[in-house]
Order: structure tokens, then sequence, then C-alpha cells
């Protein structure tokens, strides 16, 4: 493992083996790799497993509610456009608790990248299933099996507006690398889906199983085919892995705002009240 | 007992009309003209919630004094629609005037008994032009009656009409209007002009002085999902985002709401969100989040009938335990309740200076009668809301929640990207840097470093208004929009040895509302809710009991013959 200078030294509490020790691993390659400072970059998260990432970072950490990272992402990326702001989380976090952040942070389109380490299950609270648990695989809470079907986080990504929707491994932390790279530079919502080996409470997708169910898309084609992405995204046999959707990202929701209107860069917190404007309005 | 003040002094008019039929140019109209030819004028609203059709009515009274609350009684009623609302047949007297089209109302009001004057405006409109003149027909009767000149509102409408044709028009129909007003009251004007002190002053309503407070305050990212009575505080800064160079987002639900300010919050914006009840509730957990994070965020809670979704337009005081115990777990908050437009401006500047300051959440309780209420006060100055508090730029090894100095109150408050440390940020109990802690003494001191801002947030917390006779055996207590309809009952009932206390903050409490609870006088409480939730609070951190309670809670504001006949009763009784 390379080092980095948003390496953190202390205790990490994920089981060994666990697939968020590659996530990190490539997240902290891709800041590194892009030069950033680590006081510029917040990485802001839910709760659950992965979203204890932003604690294992030497970077601004912020580690809110259950669900809410989008929403806390894009307040502080509005609020100083200058940061560098990453939401990560699990599945359960991103599209379950809070799936209607993430269909309204994508319609939104704050230039923030969204991490989510799938590992198909709530792992945190020990292993029932979750927004993407395949059907008919049995957890302590649905001890005959999950009925409802998974959810497509990359389809819905697309159909929501989404311009750059990639799907992602921890079986591959230099290509995951590359991608959070691209993610980071797009300019407006980035989603990364990331095939994360649960060893404790997944059985069904484990690390054998991500080998032999996914297959890498060639790094340089084009993927500004908005059907195409849907086909790609529909497929499971084998699960398709890499950019899936790139596009212009248009504007963005901190553009659209009136505090930057003129282009004007300076933090909230840096700003005066406008007494005048005040005073204008009682004149 | 006289009800209202002396004859001659105060002209209520009452608009009735299905929503949708553009009554709203005559009310504004009326409310201008008036107060600019020099009279004092309070205009209040109720409707019903739906988008057509209904039964909806506008208050305006007209008077040579200040005068600021709801009455029942009903000088002159304005009917366009019929089917009218109980709150206005009850209170039509021999006294009221009723001016409708005979064609429409004639029927309903003779079988109330009582006769009107038919004001023949659809036909009237209808020869200049448009039904749509009614409006301005009504609007230039009202004119005639109080014996303006003709021309007394020529600048407001062209200001209304940019096109000139239609303000012509408009022109001449108030006109119209004018000279029937005029010939009703055989050129005898309904009330003579007082000396205002004119100029300085401006007509402002709850929202807008909400808004304004905020931005003076410096809020620049607000947040909501739009629910009655919360969004027009929204709506003013969303039309103004440019002038208050403010982030303005109108977000999926107020669970995004509150997260979205939390995080603006953290990164240095002066973040407010707001709501009513049903989405206030929805809000909890992210108020605890910023409880736990100590991020300063302001809530305008405005308050309407609940439960669930209650009475959507309608008014009540019934959230106050609500926001007072809102979030799980122990953090210290600030409640405020402003009691009037004023106050409104500048208890929501001091919500923010306290948010600020303590590294807290305020909530700001209104309700939808303050809210929708308006009259002319002295310009509010900007300037005199406290500025806001910049944040430190960090050193290397800065700790988000350092335990504090000696004598002080909070950790120095930074943000990412300003300085040398990393800022962090944890919803779970955390250790000085922001990292999540099971340590039993780290939660310890934490919970205790939380809950010390109470302590000096209740030394600077607002004493009470008080007024009446210096000395007292009853104090008629009450927070928030019961304020004035109360102030006025109590001056004509001519206070009988007690005073009025009214808290523009409700927790935590001041000292000096401490020492009146805990003095040997008589306590009433007056409500807008149905079980006594202040009077319930503050014997719970007083251990004082209320002796009597007056609660309305039929989604009205109390009017001011009401609290008349209430309070006239029971300070009767006491001696
Ligand atoms: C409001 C709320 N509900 C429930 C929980 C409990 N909870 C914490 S994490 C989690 C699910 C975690 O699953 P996921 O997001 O997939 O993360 P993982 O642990 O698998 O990485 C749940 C249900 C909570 N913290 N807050
Ligand atoms: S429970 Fe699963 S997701 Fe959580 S740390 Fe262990 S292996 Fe990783
Ligand atoms: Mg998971």
């Amino acid at each position: 493992m390379i080092k980095t200078e948003f390496d953190y030294t202390e205790e990490i509490s994920w089981c060994p083996g666990c697939g968020d020790y590659k996530i990190l691993e490539s997240l902290k390659m891709a800041l590194s790799e892009l030069g950033l400072d680590p006081k510029e970059v917040v990485v802001a998260s839910g709760i659950g497993q992965a979203a204890k990432m932003p604690h294992y970072l030497k970077c601004n950490c912020v580690n809110g509610l259950h669900g809410r990272a989008l929403p806390l992402a894009t307040g502080i990326k509005a609020s100083n456009r200058s940061l560098t702001v990453i939401a990560v989380g699990g599945d359960g976090d991103m599209y379950g608790e809070g799936g209607n952040h993430f269909i309204h942070a994508i319609r939104r389109n704050p230039d923030i990248t969204n991490i989510v380490c799938n590992n198909m299950v709530y792992g945190l609270t020990k292993g029932q299933g979750s927004p993407t648990t395949e059907i008919g695989m049995k957890t302590p809470t649905q001890p005959f099996g999950v009925t409802s079907k998974p959810l497509n986080p990359l389809l819905l990504a697309l159909s929501s507006g989404a311009t750059f929707v990639a799907r992602a491994s921890a079986a591959d932390t230099e290509r995951t690398k590359n991608i959070i790279v691209k993610a980071i530079k797009h300019k407006g919502y980035a989603l990364i889906d990331i095939f994360q080996p649960c060893v404790t409470f997944n059985k069904i997708n484990t690390w054998q199983w991500l080998m032999k169910s996914t297959k890498w898309l060639d790094e340089e084609r084009d993927a500004s085919d908005k059907f195409e992405a849907m086909r790609l995204s529909m497929e499971s046999s084998p699960y398709p892995l890499g950019i899936i959707y790139r596009t212009e990202p248009g504007r963005t929701f901190e553009e659209n705002q009136a505090p930057y209107e003129t282009n004007d860069d300076t933090p909230l917190y840096a700003r005066a009240p406008s007494l005048e404007s005040v005073r204008k309005l009682l004149a | 007992m006289d009800m209202t003040r002396a004859p001659g002094s105060d002209v209520a008019i009452s608009f009735c009309a299905a929503a949708g039929l553009g009554l709203q140019t005559a009310e504004d109209l009326t409310r201008q003209m008036l107060s600019k030819a020099g009279y004092y004028v309070f205009s209040t609203r109720e409707y019903m919630s739906r988008v057509r059709g209904g039964n909806n009515s506008t208050q305006i009274r007209v008077s040579t004094q200040p005068v600021r609350a709801y009455v029942e009684r009903i000088d002159w009623l304005f009917a366009l629609s019929p089917e009218l609302h109980s709150n206005i047949t009850e209170n039509i007297t021999e006294e009221t005037k009723i001016l409708a089209d005979a064609s429409v109302m004639e029927k309903e009001i003779s079988s109330l008994g009582r006769k009107m004057i038919d004001l023949d405006l659809a036909k009237r409109a209808a020869d200049l032009g448009s039904p749509k003149f009614s409006s301005m027909i009504i609007a230039g009767f009202i004119a005639g009656i109080f014996m303006l000149k003709e021309d007394s509102a020529d600048d407001l409408i062209e200001k209304r009409f940019s096109d000139s044709d239609l303000s012509e028009k408009n022109k001449k129909a108030f006109r119209v209007g004018l000279k029937l007003g005029e010939e009703y009251v055989e050129g005898k004007p309904v009330l003579k002009i007082p000396d205002k002190p004119g100029d300085d002053e401006i007509f402002l309503d709850g929202n807008s002085a909400v808004a304004l407070g905020s931005a003076s305050a410096g809020c620049n990212y607000i947040t909501a999902y739009p629910m009655s009575p919360g969004t027009g505080v929204f709506s003013y800064f969303a039309r103004n985002a440019k002038l208050f160079s403010s982030v303005v987002e109108q977000v999926e639900d107020e669970i995004s709401a509150i997260n979205m300010v939390v995080g603006a919050a953290y990164a240095g914006a002066r973040a407010m969100t707001t709501t009513s009840g049903g989405g206030f509730v929805l809000m909890c957990e992210g108020l605890s989040l910023a409880g736990i994070t100590e991020t300063p965020v302001v809530v305008h809670l405005a308050q309407r009938p609940g439960p669930a979704t209650g009475l959507a337009t309608r008014t009540e005081q019934a959230d106050l335990e609500l926001a007072l115990y809102a979030g799980h777990g122990e953090f210290p908050k600030a409640l405020y309740a402003p009691v009037n437009v004023e106050s409104a401006f500048k208890m929501a500047g001091q919500a923010f200076y306290t948010a600020h300051k303590y590294q807290v959440q305020s909530i700001i309780l209104t309700d939808q009668y303050l809210l929708d209420s308006g009259y002319d006060i002295k310009k509010p100055d900007p300037s005199a809301i406290p500025a806001p508090i910049s944040p430190i730029k960090t050193e290397s090894g800065y700790e988000r929640y350092a335990f504090p100095a000696k004598g002080k109150y909070v950790s120095p408050f930074g943000v990412p990207g300003f300085g040398k440390g990393f800022v962090s940020f944890d919803s779970h109990e955390h250790t000085e840097d922001a990292h999540i802690t099971e340590d039993r003494s780290l939660r310890k001191g934490m919970v205790e470093k939380r809950l010390k801002k109470l302590e000096a947030m209740a030394e600077e917390a607002l004493p009470p208004i008080v007024l009446g006779p210096k000395k007292y055996d009853t104090a008629v207590i009450c927070w928030g929009s019961v304020f004035e309809p109360l102030k006025e009952a109590m001056e004509i009932i001519g206070w009988k040895k007690a005073a009025l206390v009214a808290c523009e903050q409700v927790y935590p409490l001041s000292d000096e509302f401490c020492k009146i609870i805990s003095s040997p006088c008589k306590k009433i409480f007056v409500e807008g809710n149905a079980t006594g939730q202040f009077a319930r609070i503050v014997r719970s951190l007083t251990g004082e009991k209320a002796d009597e309670l007056v609660l309305k809670y039929n989604g009205f504001q109390f009017t001011v013959e009401e609290l008349v006949r209430e309070l006239d009763k029971l300070l009767e009784k006491k001696s």
C-alpha cells in the first residue's frame, strides 16, 4: 500500500477482509493523485460501516445521520465552493434511509462525488437485507428470504438525470481509484456504486462472487450514450464495471445560487450581512 | 362593559370573498391609502385551505390611535361571495353596514334578518369594461367614506398597473366608487384624521418581519419544504435572494431541509429553515444532530393547529412543548416567541445571535395569525440586530470540540478550509477532535460541556415585557402573538391591579420572569392552545402553578372582545 497525506494511523474497526479497506485505499490514492490539500477536502457520511470512512482519513471528517449525507454535503459545498466534497456511505444509507435525498441530490446537481459502498446488506446493524439485497437471501430479519426486488442504483441515477454514473469494485483498487479521480474532476454530481464484499454478513456476494460476476468495460470507451448506459445498467451476467455514463455536467446547484451568480467564490462565512438591502426593502 | 375603544376612534372593515376573486387589490389599496392619509391601520387575514371558492376574510381596522389586534366587531362588511362563515355572521349587528351586490347576497343577508346596501358592482364594473373593476370600485368606496381626495390612490394604482391604459381605467373605477362612498356618508368622513408622525413608518406583516430580521442577522442559507404557514418567510427570501446574496433551496422534504442547513452552518453559513408543525416533527432528528455537533442553526416554526394536518391555514400555539423537547437526547436550545411584528424582526435577529454565540439551535415560534397580520411600524433598524460572529482561523491541531477555556462556554468555532486545522463534525459522542468515542468519562464531560451553555443562555435570556400598574396582585401571562389582543383588552378593562407579562423568549426563562412567577401574585395564563402548555412548562421549571387558564383552540386568534369578557370576569372574581 502506498503512503499518502491522507493516511490515518489509528485503529480501524472494520472486520479483517472487509471490502471497505480497499475502497478507502482507492479513495486516498485518488485524493493524493489529484494533489488535493487535505485541509480543503471534506468527506461527509451518514451511518453504517462504510459511513465510518471519513474517520479513517486525514482530512475534514463529517459524520452525520443515517441516510442524510447528501443534504449535509450539498449544504457544505454550497457554503464554500472551494472545498472538495465527497459523500460516502453504504447501500442502506444512500439508497434506503436516504433514498429520497439520492434522487433529489441528482436532480439538484451539486458538485460533489457520491461513493456508495454497496455490500448488499446492512453491515453495521448485523446482516439485515438492504435495498440491493438479492431476492431469496436469508437474513436475521428476513429468515425465510428477502422478498422485495433489489433496487438498481445506476438506472435510478440515470433516470434522475445524473451526468456521471459508474460502478467500481473493491477487488480492483487501481481501476476504482481511476474512476474516483474522474468523478472528483467531474464538475457536478457523480455517482460511483462500488461492489464491496461484507465478509461477515453477506455469504452470497463474496470476493469470489465479485471476481466471477463482473467484467470491466474498456476504460477508453465513449460513455456518452445514455441508452447504451441504461442497457449496461440492466446487465447482470456479468455486471459491467467502469464508467457507465458520462456527459457534460450542465449547471451545478451552486452555480444556480444567488451568492455565486457573479462568479464570486467568497465562502458564505466571509460575507457580511447585506444591511443596505434590508434598508432598501424598508424604504 | 364597553367592548372596544371610544366610538369614533376606530372603524373595522371586513372583506369576504371566495378564494380567487381578486379582492386582494381592494384590501391592499385600502390599507395603503388610509395609512398614507394618516390613519393607523391593522390588517389580518383568515382563509380556507383551498385555492378557489370557499369564503375567506380580511379585517382592516382603521384607527386614530395605534392599532394592532383583531376584533370581532364589524362596522363595514364588503361581501362578494355567498355562504358567509359563522365567524362573520355571528358578528353582524344592527350597526354593521353590509355592502354587496343584491343579486348575489340579498337572500342570504335577509335570512340573517339584516339589511344590505346594493353596490350593484357587477353592472358598474361591466359598464367600465370588465368585472375585474369591482375591486377598484370597493377601494374607491372606502376612500369615499373617509372623504379622501379623488387622486389619493392614483400613485398606488400606477404602481400596481404598469400598463397606462389599464391604470387609467382603474383610476376611473376608483372614482366611481369614491362618489358612491362620499354620497353614502353625505360628506362626513367616518373617522377624523389623527396626527400621526408619518414618514419613518412602514407597513410590515409578520412574514416580512421574520425574513428581514433574519437577513439583517446575515442569514445566507435558507431551505424549506412548502408548508403553510411557514412558507411566507421562505418566499420572501426567494424573491430577494439576490439582494440578500443568499442560497435559497426548496428541498425534497423537511429532513433534507434541516440536514442541509446543518451542513451549511458547519461550513460557516448563517443558516435557517422554515416550516410548520408537521414538517418540524420530521426535523427532530436533524435538530438533535445539530445539538450534538454544536452547529448553530435557526428553525422558524410557524404554528398551525394540529394534530397531523389539523387546520392547514389557521392559527394555534400548540407546538411549544414539541419545540422545547424536540430531538432525542439532551442538549440546550433557545426558544423565541415574537409577540408582534416589531418583535418578529428583533427575535429573528436574536435567534441567530444566540445560535451562533452558543453554537446551539434557536427556534422562532410564530403562528399563522402573527405572520399574516400587519400594521404600520416605525422602520426597524437592521444595524440594531447583533452583527454575526465570524469563525476563527484555525491553527494546526485545532479541535472542534475542545473543552472550553475557564470561564468560556464554547469551543472556538472554526470552519473547513479556513486556517491550518482540520474541522471535523461527528453525530456520535465524540472526542475533542470529533472522532467516535465510547470513553465513559469523555462522554460525561461532553454532555456537561453542552448542557453548561444553558447557564449562560439563561443569564442572557430576554426579560418579559411587563405592562400595567407598578403594583399588581395578578399577573396575566402570555407568550407570542396573544400579546397585542391581550394588551388592548387590558387597556379596555382598565388593568384592575393586574399586570400583563408577555414572554418573547420562552426558553430558557429569564431571572426577571422567574421572579414575577415566584412572587405571591395570582397567575392567569392566556394561551392559544387547549392545555396551557406554557403554564405547564413554567410549572415544571419553577414549581409555580397557574391559578387560571384562558385558552382558545378553534383555529382563530383571540379577539379583543373575547379577552375583555374573559378577563373582566376573572379579575372581578378575585376582588
Ligand atoms: C434513523 C436511523 N435508523 C436506523 C439506524 C441504524 N442503522 C445504522 S447503520 C444501518 C444500516 C447500515 O447499512 P449500510 O448503509 O448498507 O452500511 P454498511 O454497514 O453495510 O456499510 C442502520 C439500519 C440509524 N443509525 N439511524
Ligand atoms: S460487517 Fe461487513 S461491512 Fe462491516 S466491517 Fe465487517 S465485513 Fe465490512
Ligand atoms: Mg451495506
